[in-house]
């Protein structure tokens, strides 16, 4: 589980066998990887995602980080504390903490918040890779928490942006009966309303459980989707929010009326994709497909960058002291490059990434919101998500 | 097309009223696969040659009797020769070439390769690969001191310039920059580096000798964001008193003091502006616009945009015929 402790006894060993030949030894960064062990299941099996998603784009910005910290006499190192069922997530963020200043996590919500809490009073900045929920921005905003994930009124509003310029106001709304789906559909309605867009009219997919692969379960989703989507009032595209998994995929090519799928399914906004080649984003294609031989997700990207932001203050500062690199990635020079055609900052008033949101359908990146014309007085980024008069942050 | 409209007229005239001056441009298409070749006497296409995949970097030898392009996707840099205007040979770079630079003799050709963090040497009399330089994440823009003595090589996630030894072929400094270099060039006389940084909307005036970054160029267009100002391409006269800068999608140019660095005015040219070169009399500098698909002609003295021309998809690079 604490890798870093075999690691630490082989550095201690090497340096005394070592002929002492450096001029200098580097300065090390070490930042932390929090997550649980497993995957979700998804109904595609393409879509299934390695045990190492969002790790491995972590690793690969530690070999980048490297690669520049050659030069400026830094190191840097990345230690993995991975949950299994019944693990204390406090205690394994707490023995992190212990070691490393930084701590990138892929936790739900409810054991991020716990996890900030207990390392408030330490100096531990932490990274929110996996959570899109917005009240960790908002309400349950914490000091210590940089949100490099997207939040789902971001991703909703990408997604909005687009159908609107495309000219498709009319939404069909198929929502999941879980609580994140709910969620998801309220960002959805939250764009709608924001950028012109009308529902026409909601349906609730409920989730009756059974497996999610069968021998012959195509036979049986050709004859239910038509049903499903059937005497619907005119639209012109059907949203899903289904991130439970449950039946947005099943959606494209069997809705009754023809029309184009969006959402969960269909044309998907997201942080990453692995056909996204724009803007130098190839070499970085290139360089993870080269140390994982896998695509890279947008779990990967988000981690990825979180580790950049680490790599770059560190760089600027010229330093490893976490509290100077803290007071930089929160100061008003910091950007992050990250092949999205444009600097990403922090929203200062709830350390919100932003980033522009890539519509890919599974293939092919379809387009890359803010969309023109959606126009902002400091930053067209903050088209997207909450803005800075709407929200309930109040960071101490 | 407005543009082309109103200054065809203007054009003629130029051209009857200055002396014919028979100079060829290689503009690099890199979505196109081609490379345009522009007749800069009369501002036209002459030929559009098929080179390899995703053409990129272009430079004319110092003979003048070649053009070298890098073609990325295929690994490799293909020579055209100048007379045929046909592929004839190709060189032995790293894994997908961008920009690549020479010495001042000819003989030793710089490349970055993207892929694998490393410059490659090349001995061009022979053709063969003589060495391989570590530097940071993504080497992209490339240059060689007016003594020969530093190789400049800007790295893209790493945000350096690394001063480089072209003796013994090691680094010898390297120095910070705003995020994501993408180009460097040297005053005539050597005494200021200028680096690009294009998500970090600046350019960093650098000291050869200190290794220290003395100063940096801004850019501010009303109406338009920050992030929109981007800039890549950077030409400098060779009095070394005025610059031109790409400014990428904020598609213009902006003229730069290059004594006193202060922006003088930006000169509105095609959409994504990339990089540019001069005429050898330095009366026109041409500019790439990747997303117009157009090449614009700025007459130096006047700073004015002359004429633009069209040409392959995805216009990236370009070099003109050397003296």
């Amino acid at each position: 589980m604490f890798r870093w402790l075999a690691g630490a006894i082989g550095v201690i060993a090497l340096g005394l066998t070592a002929p002492l030949t450096r001029a200098a030894e580097p300065v090390e960064v070490n930042i932390g990887y929090i997550h649980h062990a497993g995957t979700r299941e998804t109904l595609s099996l393409v879509m299934q995602p390695a045990e190492n998603d969002g790790l491995a784009g972590a690793r690969l910005a530690i070999e980048d980080n490297n690669t520049t910290g050659r030069f400026l006499n830094q190191h840097f190192n990345l230690d993995e504390a991975r949950l299994k069922a019944g693990d204390d997530v406090v205690k394994a963020a707490q023995t992190l903490a212990g070691h490393d200043g930084f701590l990138i996590a892929d936790l739900p919500a409810d054991e991020l918040l716990k996890v900030a809490d207990a390392l408030r009073d330490n100096g531990t900045l932490l990274f929110n890779a996996g959570a899109i929920d917005d009240r960790l921005r908002e309400e349950d905003c914490r000091a210590n928490v940089i949100h490099v994930a997207p939040t789902r009124s971001m991703l909703a509003d990408g997604l909005g942006q687009y159908l609107v310029w495309k000219k498709w106001p009319r939404w069909l709304l198929v929502t999941g009966s879980h609580d994140r789906d709910k969620l998801y559909a309220d960002a959805l309605r939250r764009a709608a309303t924001r950028f012109g867009a009308k529902i026409v009219e909601e349906r609730t997919f409920q989730d009756t459980g059974g497996a999610r692969r069968t021998d012959s379960g195509i036979s049986l989703i050709q004859r239910q989707i038509p049903v499903f989507t059937q005497q619907a009032p005119a639209y012109d595209v059907l949203v899903a929010a289904d991130e439970s998994e449950v039946f947005a995929s099943y959606l494209p090519y069997r809705t009754w009326d023809p029309r184009p799928v969006a959402g969960s399914a269909g044309l998907m906004p997201t942080t990453w994709d692995a056909a996204h080649d724009q803007w130098g984003a190839i070499q970085l294609q290139n360089r993870f497909v080269k140390l994982n031989s896998r695509h890279m997700t947008a779990l990967d990207m988000q981690a990825w960058t979180a580790a950049r932001m680490v790599g770059e203050a560190a760089a600027r500062t010229n330093s490893n002291d976490p509290k100077k690199l803290v007071d930089f990635i929160k100061g008003p020079d910091f950007s992050v490059a990250a092949f999205k055609g444009q600097a990403l900052t922090l929203r200062d008033w709830n350390l919100q990434l932003r980033q522009p949101i890539l519509l890919s359908d599974g293939r092919m990146v379809v387009s890359v919101s803010p969309q023109e014309g959606f126009l902002h007085q400091t930053s067209e980024l903050d088209t997207l998500g909450v803005d800075r008069p709407e929200t309930k942050c109040k960071l101490h | 097309m407005w543009r082309t409209c109103l200054l065809s007229g203007l054009a003629v005239w130029l051209a009857a009223a200055a002396p014919a001056h028979a100079y060829v441009a290689y503009v690099s298409n890199e979505k196109g696969n081609t490379v345009t070749v522009i007749d800069t006497d009369s501002w036209t296409v002459t030929n559009t040659i098929k080179v390899g995949q995703r053409p990129r970097g272009i430079e004319f030898s110092r003979d003048g009797k070649f053009v070298m392009v890098a073609v990325g996707d295929d690994d490799t840099i293909q020579v055209i020769d100048a007379k045929t205007q046909a592929i004839t040979d190709t060189l032995p770079s790293g894994p997908d070439p961008e920009l690549f630079t020479q010495d001042k003799s000819g003989k030793i050709l710089y490349v970055a390769n993207e892929n694998d963090n490393t410059v490659t040497v090349i001995d061009l009399p022979t053709r063969s690969r003589i060495g391989d330089i570590q530097v940071g994440v993504e080497p992209e823009g490339m240059t060689v001191s007016p003594d020969d003595k530093i190789l400049i090589n800007t790295s893209e996630t790493t945000s350096m310039a690394h001063f480089i030894d072209t003796a013994k072929r090691e680094i010898v400094a390297n120095v910070l920059v705003d995020t994501r270099p993408r180009f460097a060039a040297f005053k005539s006389d050597g005494s200021e580096l200028w680096v690009s940084s294009e998500i970090g909307g600046t350019v960093s005036i650098i000291d050869p000798v200190k290794h220290a970054v003395t100063g940096k160029i801004e850019f501010a267009i009303p109406g338009l964001r920050r992030e929109a100002i981007q800039p890549v391409g950077i030409g400098i006269t060779k009095d070394n008193k005025t610059a031109f800068v790409a400014l990428g999608p904020a598609n213009r140019i902006a003229v730069v003091d290059a004594t006193t660095h202060k922006v003088e005015k930006y000169l509105l040219v095609g959409q994504r502006v990339w990089h540019m070169a001069f005429t050898p009399d330095e009366k026109y500098l041409l500019t790439t616009n990747g997303v117009s698909n157009d090449v614009s002609v700025i007459d130096v003295a006047s700073q004015k945009v002359i004429k633009t021309i069209q040409v392959g998809e995805l216009p990236w690079g370009i070099t003109i015929t050397p003296q």
